[in-house]
């Protein structure tokens, strides 16, 4: 039978990386930049993590601490994503490269190097499967909040997560509040609505769309290594991480560049992706499989239903893809 | 004026843009870029495998050239990037992002493993091929006619929605996997027909590869002719460059853009066929491994330039059989080849910027006696 | 001492050179006319002061000090502010969005307050702005008003306006003048960028002139008059008056019949508008910009949906042929030689990055049953045209984006009359071209003329209008205000025509 008690908690882990992606590209892409290296940018996030981790637990023996244990690959994270933002932010505002060529190499890139360090890694810890566990780092990020089994289903749905998940919320949350009530939100949608308009305003177009790029991709990071610390129990194996990037660069379409909705929305396309194992199908694997094509399915459905409608607030940032150049003439 | 009044303030560079670059200087830079490249990759593999430079460069070079076989092999591959690279040509004069090349050629050889495995024992090869060209062709057409359609009527975002269609289409070919599954338990399908060779290319003389080249070498000069002087390929261009200049001449810009994606999945169907029917003789989810992809950035690269398509193609494929050597000597995970790969983009990339704009330091004045030449000899204005 | 002075200003955009060792002085308190033809580099002068572009040679002094202005940020901290000819406004955001927009002030954003100071500007001065109304749903002068005021909320004391009126009606142009010399009697300065001379003559206290990019002279507007400055502007003496033969013969070849028009969003933009062509005769159409014209011209062509009415095309033999919902393809299909010089020319009608041959087959590329293009007619045809027209361009593989205005505007012309049309729409045929250009393509379209070909001329210069055409259709929001003979029209009647239905109290 379909069980949504134990649906409803898997189907919010799922969707946690899809909202850091989410949030992540939403704010790049308000500043005017469609960043297709997203997918790449979480791959990095989440190598990164696990090879901070990994040093960390090497160095450190049997003798783990919560401390360096959450901030080592939480950094290297960040950093890692950091630099996959700059080297975007370099071609397509800097050098002015065409944004989606740039995006896809670097997803071709960041899927590669999550492979390639992964797989050195497995190989360096000569395990017989093809994976590596982090077990003991991965017990910090996925520790749950007190009382969440003493609570019953409240604790259950509600408390029973890492940290990192309530940390996407709150990223979207703040996210959100910040692009539509303050200064910086005005201005930083300005610059991707209309860059000439904000140039002439002396808003910094260079500065703004760095920082939305650069801190886009530290974001969706953060998705990477929740999905290999937290989720995956600190288990990396080569392209586990599949396509979430994309789903989380549809999903920005979905829910109209706000963040706020984004929470939602991350949740329902986790269940979407996970849907496959809930859904009783007997000794038939086969079904099973086209039970996975929902999530995409049901993203042609909403970019077919988002390109119909036509009201002016919807619509994508109107400069969204195209490089700014002052002295265009 | 004095320099010395100027203000400290100036910004030190100041970048303009280039009206145009003779195209000797303009690969000129190309070339400087691919070195800078393959100086990094060098750098990078030597502190991956503590290699020396130059044996990196031997290394590489005795992965794609080292023996007839591997030559043949970086041949194969070269065709099917290049076949992929020159579908995507049309859509993309069109300047429709097609991101979907990926699931195109995995439905062609969907298709065409189908037809080789139900249709096998019923009808003669010849038919069988015809058959299965016809189908994975249409099939490949049909994947990228969905999201045309809907682009053309609705002005659905394309990139997004070819790219949902690659999903569909692996998971299609994983539901497929498992029903075809030889042994059973091996959760793969294995060498189709291989006792009959039913619905196999045939190899020319004893090269199995050659066919596929021809093919494709072909195509790519259909296509280079297609878009330079068909009335066709001026219609794309038309439609590419100003949707409303197309309609005030009375092109029907939905049935330009039908029209042309249909053609480019129909070629990425074709590319399926050649893998499933001329090479593999089998099929997984991982067919095209990210080479979808990977032609959008050549035919990108290449502006329309066959030449430079194969180039491009070639240059890629170099690196990625040389990356596959290395990783195998060394004991490296395979995807080292696509960081080689990213890094060899990322320049080439960049590159484009040199070519399209000129940077001006603080303090020279040679832009401005440039321009000025150029007025008094009588320019545009 | 001047307010600003420039000195030795050079700017040079690839191999063109924009300004040209310019210098200029602003005085504290005055109206100053920058005067000079399209692409005399005008606005480019301007730019480098509010800190778009940054000149390759010269200097810029405040007040006797010499500055650097990089950004725009910095004009403003000079107190210098420029209201552009394309409004730099985000359509999506309020007009008190859009005019705190960049400002650092002390706190968090505060649009309740900001609407308060906002309201405040416009008492002082006299205009009327919403702050909570979204831009794109305001006309021309609405969002030029916000423009004005977000230079104002700003604390600007000198105010640069790129061709302000271009857009505006007389009575609009009116009200605007009436601020600025409010601002005049304030201490504000103001600098206004336009080549109408009676504007420079109606406002200005000082006028300066530019020619191609060099600064030929100025003097004080009491001391000057149309003439003087013409030549001044064009370099030598030109004959300000435009031809007009009578027309011979007229008889009607399209009848427009209670054409109605809807766009995509159901907003109405063309309500029940009837009138007649004739061959032979250039029918003007006036109108304050994005009241119809577009659509109207688009809708005779086969390229505008259209909720009702008719199109009636009249052969020679006085048969009559619908041409509503027919294409472009079908219109030529019934023998209909119709041509069409849209108003923006690089976005429809020509495409920029392809050369001239590829440009002259457009029209005709479909011609023969080949699946294969044939460049050699379109060439012949490219290079006849640049030899008639005096395209200036190095050769017929250039693209055209290359090219200046006028001559990618001869270009266009010269392939839409190449087919002998019986028919040619002409949106803002002179936008943005030198008077030479300009008067070249009057030539043409009284030639068309003369051949018999319904002309129709939609024009924002009423001046112009007044003279070309022999008769004038007044459009007002997308219904016909009323159709007067060119020689016996009246500018300021006319002017009232275009915001008011008719006129206002007599009837027409």
């Amino acid at each position: 039978m379909f069980d949504l008690f134990s649906f409803i908690p898997r189907a919010i882990m799922q969707g946690i990386p899809l909202l850091f992606g989410c949030t992540g590209e939403t704010i790049s892409e308000k500043a005017g930049s469609l960043n297709l290296g997203i997918p790449g940018v979480m791959y990095v996030g989440g190598i990164c993590g696990v090879i901070g981790a990994f040093l960390y637990e090497q160095s450190a023996g049997g003798n783990v601490h919560a401390a360096p244990a959450i901030l080592i690959p939480l950094l290297a994270c960040l950093i890692g994503s950091l630099l996959m933002g700059l080297l975007f932010s370099v071609l397509t505002i800097t050098l002015r490269v065409n944004q989606n060529v740039v995006g896809l190499a670097m997803t071709t890139f960041g899927v590669g190097v999550g492979n390639f360090f992964g797989g050195s890694l497995i190989k360096l810890t000569g395990s017989d499967v093809p994976s590596i566990a982090l077990s003991a780092t991965s017990a910090y990020f996925s520790k749950t909040l007190p009382f969440s089994h003493s609570t019953g289903l409240f604790g259950k749905h509600f408390l029973s997560y890492g940290f990192l998940a309530y940390v996407a919320v709150i990223i979207a949350i703040i996210t959100a509040y910040i692009l539509k009530r303050t200064r910086t939100g005005l201005q930083l949608r300005a610059v991707g609505e209309n860059p000439a308009t904000a140039d002439a305003a002396g808003i910094n177009i260079t500065k703004y769309k760095y920082l939305a790029t650069c801190i886009g991709c530290m974001i969706a990071g953060l998705g990477g290594l929740y999905y290999v610390m937290d989720y995956a129990s600190g288990v990396w194996s080569n392209d586990a991480f599949g396509d979430r990037g994309w789903l989380a660069i549809a999903l920005v379409i979905f829910t109209l560049w706000r963040p706020n909705i984004a929470i939602f929305a991350s949740f329902l396309f986790g269940g979407l992706y996970i849907l496959y194992l809930f859904i009783p199908t007997g000794t038939d694997l086969a079904v099973k499989e086209l039970y996975k094509m929902l999530p995409y399915l049901v993203t042609i459905i909403v970019l077919i239903l988002t390109g119909m409608r036509n009201k002016r607030e919807n619509q994508p940032p109107e400069s969204l893809g195209l490089p700014y150049f002052r002295e265009d003439r | 004026m004095s320099k010395a009044s100027k203000s400290s303030k100036e910004p030190l560079i100041h970048i303009t843009k280039r009206k145009t670059m003779a195209w000797q200087k303009a690969w000129l830079i190309r070339i400087a870029s691919i070195v800078a490249a393959l100086i990094v990759c060098a750098i990078v593999t030597t502190s991956a495998t503590g290699l020396d430079p130059f044996s990196v460069f031997s290394k590489i070079l005795e992965g794609a050239f080292g023996s007839e076989r591997k030559i043949w092999i970086l041949g194969k591959e070269t065709a099917v990037l290049l076949c992929i690279s020159v579908a995507m040509a049309p859509a993309f004069r069109m300047k429709f992002w097609n991101l979907g090349g990926e699931g195109q050629v995995l439905i062609g050889a969907w298709m065409t493993a189908a037809c080789m495995i139900y249709l096998g024992d019923k009808v003669p090869t010849p038919i069988l091929i015809l058959i299965s060209l016809i189908g994975a062709t249409a099939i490949g057409a049909v994947w990228a006619g969905i999201p045309a359609f809907f682009k053309a009527r609705w002005n659905t975002n394309e990139t997004l929605f070819t790219l949902m269609m690659n999903y569909v289409a692996i998971q299609l070919v994983a539901y497929y996997i498992i029903i075809w599954e030889s042994p059973k338990g091996s959760g793969k399908v294995g060498i189709i027909n291989q006792a009959t060779n039913a619905g196999w290319l045939p190899s020319i003389g004893s090269y199995q590869y050659l066919l596929n080249i021809l093919v494709v070498a072909a195509v790519t000069v259909l296509m280079y002719i297609y878009l330079q002087y068909s009335k066709h390929g001026y219609e794309i261009a038309v439609v590419g460059e100003s949707q409303s200049t197309a309609r005030y001449v009375g092109i029907k810009v939905d049935r330009v853009i039908i029209r042309t994606l249909l053609l480019s999945g129909g070629i990425c169907g074709l590319c399926g066929f050649l893998m499933v029917a001329g090479t593999d003789h089998t099929i997984t989810t991982t067919l095209a491994g990210g080479r979808g992809f990977l032609g959008v950035l050549v035919a990108w690269l290449a502006q329309f330039n066959p030449l430079a398509m194969v180039l491009v193609s070639l240059l890629l494929c170099v690196l990625s059989r040389g990356a596959g050597e290395i990783s195998t000597a060394f004991g490296l995970n395979q995807s080292f080849g696509d960081i080689l790969t990213g890094i060899i983009l990322f320049f080439i990339i960049g590159s484009e910027f040199f070519i399209n704009y000129r940077i001006n330091f603080r303090g020279s004045t040679k832009a401005v006696k440039d321009a000025k030449n150029a007025g008094k000899e009588g320019g545009l204005h | 001492m001047a307010a600003v002075s420039m000195r030795n200003i050079t700017k040079i955009f690839g191999t063109i050179v924009a300004n040209d060792d310019v210098s200029l002085d602003i005085h504290k308190g005055e109206i100053l006319s920058l005067l000079g033809e399209n692409g005399s580099g005008k606005t480019t002068l301007m730019n480098m002061l509010s800190g778009i572009y940054f000149p390759d040679a010269g200097q810029i002094y405040i007040d006797g000090k010499p500055v650097t202005i990089a950004s725009p940020r910095e004009a403003y901290e000079y107190g210098i502010g420029m209201i552009h000819q394309h409004f730099k406004l985000v359509d999506v955001f309020t007009a008190a969005e859009n005019i705190v927009l960049g400002l650092e002030e002390e706190g968090r954003l505060d649009l309740t307050r900001a609407g308060e100071r906002i309201r405040k500007i416009c008492d002082t001065y006299g205009f009327d702005v919403d702050p909570k109304q979204k831009i794109y749903n305001m006309s021309v002068s609405q969002k030029q008003t916000v423009e004005i005021v977000k230079v104002l909320y700003r604390g600007a004391d000198i105010l640069i306006l790129d061709e302000p009126t271009a857009v505006l009606t007389p009575q609009e142009t009116e009200k605007l003048f009436a601020v600025l010399r409010n601002m005049k009697k304030d201490g504000k300065t103001v600098v206004i960028i336009t080549h109408k001379l009676h504007e420079v003559e109606e406002i200005s206290d000082r006028v300066a002139v530019l020619r191609k990019g060099r600064y030929i002279g100025e003097m004080k507007t009491s001391e000057t008059n149309a003439q003087e400055m013409t030549n001044m502007m064009v370099g030598r003496e030109v004959a300000l008056n435009i031809e007009r033969p009578d027309p011979v013969d007229p008889k009607p070849r399209i009848i427009v019949d209670n054409l109605t028009v809807r766009s995509s969003d159901n907003v109405l933009k063309l309500d029940e508008v009837s009138f007649t062509a004739n061959a032979g005769e250039i029918l003007g159409i006036a109108g304050i910009s994005g009241c119809g014209q577009k659509e109207l011209l688009e809708a005779i062509a086969g390229l505008q949906s259209v909720e009702n009415g008719s199109i009636r095309y009249v052969h020679d033999n006085g048969e009559e042929e619908e041409l509503l919902g027919r294409d472009p393809l079908q219109i030529a299909g019934l023998g209909v030689s119709l041509s069409f010089v849209p108003e923006d020319r690089l976005g429809m009608g020509l495409v920029g990055s392809m050369d001239l041959t590829d440009n002259m087959m457009l029209r005709s590329f479909r011609r023969g049953k080949s699946v294969f293009t044939d460049r050699k007619t379109p060439r012949k045809l490219a290079e006849k045209v640049v030899d008639e027209l005096e395209v200036n361009t190095p050769g017929v593989s250039t693209p055209v984006r290359r090219l200046s205005g006028g001559n990618v505007q001869k270009v266009l012309v010269g392939r839409e009359i190449a087919s002998s049309p019986t028919v040619l729409l002409s949106a803002y045929a002179v936008r943005g071209l030198d008077i030479n250009s300009s008067y070249t393509i009057y030539d043409l379209l009284n030639q068309q003329k003369k051949n018999r070909v319904a002309v129709v001329y939609v024009g924002e210069d009423l001046d112009v209008l007044l003279e070309l055409c022999d008769r004038i259709l007044v459009l007002c929001g997308g219904r016909v205000s009323g159709i007067v003979e060119g020689k016996k029209a009246d500018k300021n009647k006319v002017g009232m025509m275009m915001t008011r239905l008719g006129g206002g109290d007599d009837d027409e």
